[in-house]
């Protein structure tokens, strides 16, 4: 367990947060996977009431969600979430996680093993800047929103809106809500989304049996 | 019954100073204490040592379960500072993993022990005679009975917190099944819900080594000259080994000599590696402090514990109750192995409790809980603070 993974805290981690602070019913119960220092699941609890528990691998944020009052458990996505029973929360959060963990189609099944909804923030590698980097340069492309060398990521997976909409059709699952993030704003319809978001919010819900 | 508390140490060097055993006696005649696995016990002597000040709204009590050869004797010293200090002294005093600046730390032997508390060592009420293997079957349960009977007479209605490590945990755990209203939170650390058959093998070997030594004359060793040293010794030697982690043993010893650096060629050289030495001197600290009879007891209480089997499951055990809980393990530790924290865990998850878990990175195995303060401290000083929080509302 000493692998680490970065919690993304760009200047679009506040609006992401109020973003999906509305996506969850009052008084549910959340899984926050990757929840950093428990800054989500603090507002989840003061603000719409939840039940909130988080699911974190590095050790000094376990610490800083102890020192909030908030419950945690140290985990590795990867190692998948054997520790939680099946339906034993409402709503399962992913922020900026998605494209770190190994194997993400595993996290995503046990997201709506452990939740009927998954929430799903992931950065969009089909932005238009990307793309013409790559053309452009020729080379793995750094920009403002992905700031990282290739070789020096923590962003394992390179996908777009349209790469995530493949693979959860795959899967089964529904996706309930589609929120690209264009410009620091989420936009609820947005032209060429997967040209201008950032990154975007997936709703995500299991296909009804 | 209300006890006055007074501290009596010099704090500011981190140490709650000097401190005194003091005995209560419990269940003491027309009651008795009924045993789990049956029978009665009476007149029940509790010994047990506090640190700090009991508020007065009584809130900010925690009490330590020890683990297997522990003692009442947690913190601070019984003599001079240079004597040995309590076998949780770096993480119980001021400033500390339990702050006794803000808590009023308890700590009591277990029964079937041998530091005071009643156990097989004592003077049977037959007269005369020790109880030796006369004396009842001890659980888990009968235990924590016994510390939630000593908490009550100390006038405090609820603990801000029950923590113990390893046999302490399985304390802990049982005390948050049986009592859930009488405590806020629970911390198990290097713990579980049983102990796995590899436990009770090693456990096995252990009494074994007990009971062949000539000298054990049936548990009533205490009418002869002889104590059953050299099992005793050959017990804790064995069981020491499961307390450390492969990285630790070779971290510590290698397989380095104890003098120059040749081999003897010798058999009877039997201390040649500093390992052998080491686990012979621990063997050898051992049989001064510790009874035989209480070893085979105690032992017989962990192997027996099995909070599902007993409760019908572990989410019906654990489920009661709104104490917080804080379950610790160790990435190296093989006796109570991290998946056992974990199963805790999930029955915790699933009957909605409030739990955290950490698995602590550490080389240092079972014994970690014992070894590494300060990581410790870092988790369990806020879960503590938390825990006041709610109890006293937010001020």
């Amino acid at each position: 367990m000493s692998a680490t993974r970065h919690s993304m805290l760009g200047p679009d981690s506040e609006m992401i947060d109020e973003l999906l602070l509305e996506q969850v019913d009052d008084g549910s119960r959340v899984i926050d996977l990757g929840c950093g220092d428990g800054r989500l699941m603090e507002r989840l609890r003061t603000e719409r009431g939840c039940r909130v528990m988080g699911v974190e691998l590095g050790e000094a944020e376990v610490t800083a969600v102890i020192g909030r009052g908030l419950s945690v458990i140290r985990a590795d996505l990867d190692q998948g979430l054997g520790d939680i029973p099946d339906d034993s929360f409402d709503t399962a959060v992913l922020s900026q996680t998605l494209q770190q963990v190994h194997h993400p189609t595993a996290v995503l099944r046990e997201m709506l093993r452990v939740a009927r909804r998954a929430l799903v923030v992931v950065p969009n590698f089909g932005h238009w800047r990307i793309r013409l980097k790559v053309i452009q340069q020729g080379r793995a492309p750094v920009t403002d929103s992905l700031p990282y060398e290739w070789y020096d990521t923590p962003n394992l997976h390179v996908c777009s809106m349209h790469d995530i909409r493949d693979l959860v059709n795959q899967l089964g699952v529904t996706v309930v809500r589609e929120i690209p993030i264009i410009g620091g704003r989420p936009v609820e319809r947005a032209w060429w989304a997967n040209l201008r978001a950032d990154s975007a919010l997936f709703v995500l819900e299991r296909a009804s049996q | 019954m209300a006890i006055e508390f007074t501290t009596t140490g010099t704090p500011g060097d981190g140490s709650v100073g000097l401190v005194e055993t003091n005995a209560l006696r419990l269940f003491s005649p027309p009651d008795s204490l009924t045993l789990a696995g049956g029978g009665q016990l009476g007149d029940i002597t509790v010994s047990y040592e506090t640190y700090g000040t009991l508020s007065a709204e009584r809130d900010n009590a925690i009490f330590v379960c020890h683990a297997l050869t522990g003692d009442a004797h947690a913190a601070g010293h019984h003599g001079a500072l240079s004597t040995k200090p309590g076998w949780w002294d770096d993480f119980i005093g001021p400033g500390k993993g339990l702050d006794t600046d803000r808590y009023f730390v308890i700590c009591a032997n277990v029964l079937g022990g041998c530091q005071g508390t009643t156990g097989p060592g004592d003077e049977s009420p037959d007269g005369g005679t020790r109880w030796g293997l006369n004396f009842p079957f001890i659980t888990i349960d009968d235990m924590v009975t016994v510390h939630r009977a000593l908490i009550e007479r100390l006038g405090i209605d609820r603990l801000l917190a029950v923590i113990g490590g390893s046999l302490g945990g399985m304390q802990v755990l049982e005390w948050a099944a049986r009592f859930p209203d009488t405590i806020h939170s629970a911390i198990v650390l290097a713990s579980g819900a049983k102990l796995s058959a590899r436990g009770i093998a090693f456990n096995a070997i252990g009494r074994r080594a007990i009971l062949v030594d000539p000298a054990f004359h049936d548990g009533d060793y205490y009418s002869h000259d002889q104590l059953p040293r050299f099992g005793l010794a050959l017990a804790r030697m064995v069981a020491h080994v499961t307390y450390l982690s492969e990285a630790s043993i070779e971290m510590k010893f290698g397989r380095r000599l104890q003098e120059g650096d040749r081999l003897a060629y010798d058999l009877a050289q039997e201390t040649e590696f500093q390992v052998e030495s080491y686990l012979h001197h621990q063997g050898k600290q051992f049989v001064e402090r510790f009874d035989a009879n209480s070893y085979l007891y105690l032992t017989r209480a962990m192997d027996y514990f099995d909070l599902a089997t007993t409760h019908g499951s572990l989410s019906d055990a654990l489920g009661r109750g709104d104490a917080r809980f804080l379950v610790v393990s160790y990435s190296t530790d093989w006796l109570f192995p991290s998946s056992q924290s974990r199963e805790v865990v999930t029955a915790m998850v699933s009957a909605e409790r409030d739990v955290t878990m950490i698995e602590f990175e550490s080389p240092y195995g079972h014994d970690a809980f014992l070894i590494e303060h300060e990581q410790l401290r870092g988790v369990v000083a806020p879960f503590l603070e938390q825990t006041l929080e709610l109890v006293r509302g937010p001020s």
